[in-house]
């Protein structure tokens, strides 16, 4: 279901722009907000619209498959660390769910040089970053390679 | 019109900021404290590769320290799940490291589910646990930023540079800026190719609106393959697609249902029939038919002869589990997480699964390497254990100096999904690095007269339709170019009918595919002519460009593979049959980019467990 934005609430920020993945959300020029250039490249990932601060960008249900009368809402909350959804069916059926999506901080995460440098050791070894420690056991595993064995088995 | 080169340079370049980039942007700069690493992303790391929509379930975890599996367990999943071929030792390397990705993961903030009963994670099938993982992408990314010297959000790297002193090492890598055009050239001692795998270069089911509702994402475009495959690198299993069972329509995933919800398929008349095409399946595949769990591609198949005997359409019995409000939550919220799509899809069309048995189809095929499937580069194994005949230098280091890889990009490996590509990523991250700073004074040198004549080629589409668009009145239709989508649509056309896509139920031979080869070699030539109206299009002529080359190296694959190995993925209709006497081995290309020949060859299976 590609994107489209709505005339009346876009004030074209261009959050959609900067996030979009398959780079659809553009500018136009005219009218100075924003919208779906290439509606077939749309995987409906559904970024642009919870980048939205506007809530300007809603989705219709591809063309080909989908008919009209449905919506699919969402409202994702960074400071609640949530995110609420409300679907519409074309019967006008209407489903609500809310999920959390993450338990700590936005920014809090310790990046890989705030941790002691490695040895020289640990360099020459098989262990990745905090291991085995990370692992939670006691040593990584690894095999022999006399166990290889050459064709089938 | 003149373009600003900008120069970029790098220790270590990762190029590709998803699951597995970011993975190994993160590994780098553990290990590399004072390196400079740079990460190149064609969109913005916050949301981009096949996690940027989220996931609702990690489907790459063993649970060692509950002595839930161990990584030999794993192994033996994925070799039984690919008909016996996978890179055992490296797939057992990403098994005995996951854990650890995943424990980190939760300790970053991602919300991983938990049994209330036991306290462990909350497992959704043997390998697979259970995440609320909307932001899973972002809060990675997060991890990513905090590591990188500097992240470079919407460049396309379209080709790799060589060093002008050493033919086989890799230099860096040129791409554009997508938004303001500037050239890039980056210089790198060592380059880690994280990119995507390919979504449409087999003709997608949906071919209106609809083609951009493909399973993998639409941004996934084959990068993973083409920028090693230019380089010389060798590749493997390529002709091993995968085609996936999924919701009708949206695609929307399956593992719940069948994992964790204990839904099950039936065909139109209310029949299992997946135990009626156990024998006709037996008689072309022996004894792989009887492994459990039974391997993704057979049951495929039981479904395509079940649909094709005229019993279809086939449904997901879920009317019986979502009776349970919170199985139905899991089911939409399941969706919700990752595949939106699907919950407009039964929106739109009414289709409640407590009241409706929804319909299942199968996908057009894809080309990757960290799912059901294992196409990628052939890559060296991990030190401590890989056979002689997989190590001939650096852990996941391809057989270009310099050039590692992770997640699509890495061959032989299925079923590392998010956790294992990003896994992958670091263990292609610390070899990296230890490959940097054991050459500490040698640093490769790139060939201005390369990076110029790459410009001038990487540039070409935007005149070659300023020029042509002033000959006709309109623009889609010209006898001087091609626009990207044109050029899209029909590769996939050729794909389709050629190489085993829907159209032809999966279905090649000889014949067919050397026919394909031809109409291919003649787009090839059309696509020098590819004109393209502005950066967007631009960058859509590049992917354009690294489809395709992904896709005549799937062919040439499909052509050498004389057997059907993996039916219901794809089938040889002239080789019908497994064949271990011959097959039971992986197939290894390499491009040669100045004469256009591909060399293939055989390369043997070492099992390293019963």
């Amino acid at each position: 279901m590609p994107t489209f934005v709505y005339m009346a609430s876009c004030d074209g920020c261009g959050y959609c722009v900067d996030i979009c993945p398959s780079d659809i959300m553009h500018i136009d020029t005219t009218y100075r907000r924003a919208y779906n250039i290439e509606p077939n490249m749309c995987w409906e990932c559904y970024s642009c619209v919870k980048a939205c601060p506007q809530q300007a960008i809603d989705c219709r249900g591809y063309a080909d498959f989908a008919p009209l009368g449905h919506s699919v809402r969402v409202l994702r909350e960074e400071e609640k660390a949530t995110v609420s959804w409300r679907i519409k069916f074309r019967d006008g059926r209407e489903k609500n769910f809310v999920s959390p999506i993450r338990t700590t901080p936005w920014g809090s995460i310790k990046g890989p040089a705030e941790y002691a440098p490695p040895s020289a050791a640990a360099m020459s070894s098989q262990e990745l970053a905090h291991e085995p420690e990370a692992l939670k056991v006691d040593v990584l595993p690894t095999l022999a390679r006399s166990r290889l064995k050459k064709g089938l088995v | 019109m003149s373009r600003k080169t900008v120069f970029v340079d790098a220790d270590i370049l990762v190029i590709g900021g998803g699951m597995g980039g970011c993975g190994a942007t993160y590994e780098s700069r553990y290990w590399g404290r004072d390196l400079k690493i740079v990460c190149v992303e064609k969109a913005n790391i916050e949301r981009s590769g096949a996690v940027a929509q989220g996931l609702y379930a990690i489907n790459c975890y063993m649970g060692m320290h509950w002595n839930e599996n161990q990584p030999e367990d794993h192994v033996r999943y994925a070799r039984n799940d690919l008909m016996g071929l996978v890179r055992e030792d490296l797939g057992y390397d990403i098994a005995r490291h996951v854990d650890a990705t995943v424990h980190k993961f939760e300790e970053w903030g991602l919300p991983i589910m938990r049994d209330p009963k036991t306290g462990r994670y909350q497992r959704e099938g043997k390998w697979q646990i259970m995440i609320h993982g909307e932001s899973y992408k972002p809060i990675v990314a997060e991890a990513a930023r905090k590591a990188a010297s500097e992240v470079y959000n919407r460049i396309m790297v379209t080709h790799l540079l060589m060093d002008s002193r050493h033919p086989n090492r890799v230099a860096g890598a040129v791409g554009f800026n997508v938004r303001n055009g500037d050239f890039h050239v980056f210089r790198a001692k060592a380059v880690i190719v994280a990119a995507g795998g390919a979504s449409h270069i087999f003709k997608p089911r949906a071919a209106g609106e609809g083609m951009g509702r493909t399973w993998y994402a639409p941004w996934s475009s084959a990068s993973a393959y083409a920028l090693p495959i230019l380089a010389g690198a060798k590749m493997t299993q390529m002709e091993n697609r995968i085609v996936l069972t999924r919701f009708k329509d949206g695609y929307g995933p399956v593992g719940a249902y069948f994992l964790h919800l204990k839904t099950y398929t039936q065909n139109a008349y209310g029949q299992d029939y997946e135990a009626f095409w156990r024998d006709s399946i037996e008689k072309m595949v022996g004894d792989y038919v009887n492994h459990h769990p039974v391997p993704t591609c057979l049951r495929n198949h039981a479904l395509l002869e079940e649909v094709k005997a005229g019993r279809g359409p086939i449904r997901m019995v879920t009317k019986e589990a979502f009776k349970d409000p919170h199985k139905e939550t899991v089911g939409w919220e399941n969706f919700l997480g990752m595949t939106v799509g699907q919950a407009v899809v039964w929106a739109s069309q009414n289709i409640d699964p407590k009241e409706t048995n929804p319909e299942l189809t199968t996908s057009e095929p894809y080309v990757m390497g960290s799912h059901a499937t294992c196409s990628g580069a052939w890559a060296s194994g991990p030190e401590d254990y890989a056979p002689a005949e997989y190590q001939w230098g650096y852990n996941r280091m391809m057989t270009v100096e310099g050039l590692f890889g992770a997640g699509d990009t890495i061959g032989g490996t299925a079923h590392k999904f998010s956790s294992g590509s990003f896994t992958e990523g670091r263990i292609a991250a610390k070899a990296a690095v230890k490959y940097v700073m054991e050459r500490n004074k040698d640093r490769p040198e790139i060939s201005e007269a390369e990076y110029t004549q790459l410009k001038k080629v990487i540039y070409q589409p935007l005149e070659t339709y300023r020029i042509g668009r002033n000959e006709v009145v309109g623009e889609t239709v010209s006898p001087s170019y091609l626009l990207p989508l044109h050029g899209l649509q029909r590769l996939e056309k050729i794909m389709d009918e050629y190489v085993g896509g829907i159209s032809s139920h999966y279905t090649t031979n000889e014949p067919l595919l050397t026919r394909g080869l031809e109409l291919l070699a003649m787009l090839k030539e059309d696509l020098a002519l590819l004109g393209a109206s502005d950066l967007h299009q631009l960058q859509r002529a590049w992917e354009l460009q690294h489809r395709f080359l992904a896709s005549e190296c799937v062919t040439q694959h499909t052509l050498f593979r004389q057997e059907t190995r993996w039916p219901g993925y794809y089938y040889r209709a002239d080789h019908p049959h497994l064949d271990d006497k011959d097959w039971h081995c992986f197939t290894l290309s390499r491009y040669d980019s100045r004469t256009g020949r591909w060399d293939m060859e055989k390369a043997p299976v070492y099992h390293i467990i019963d």
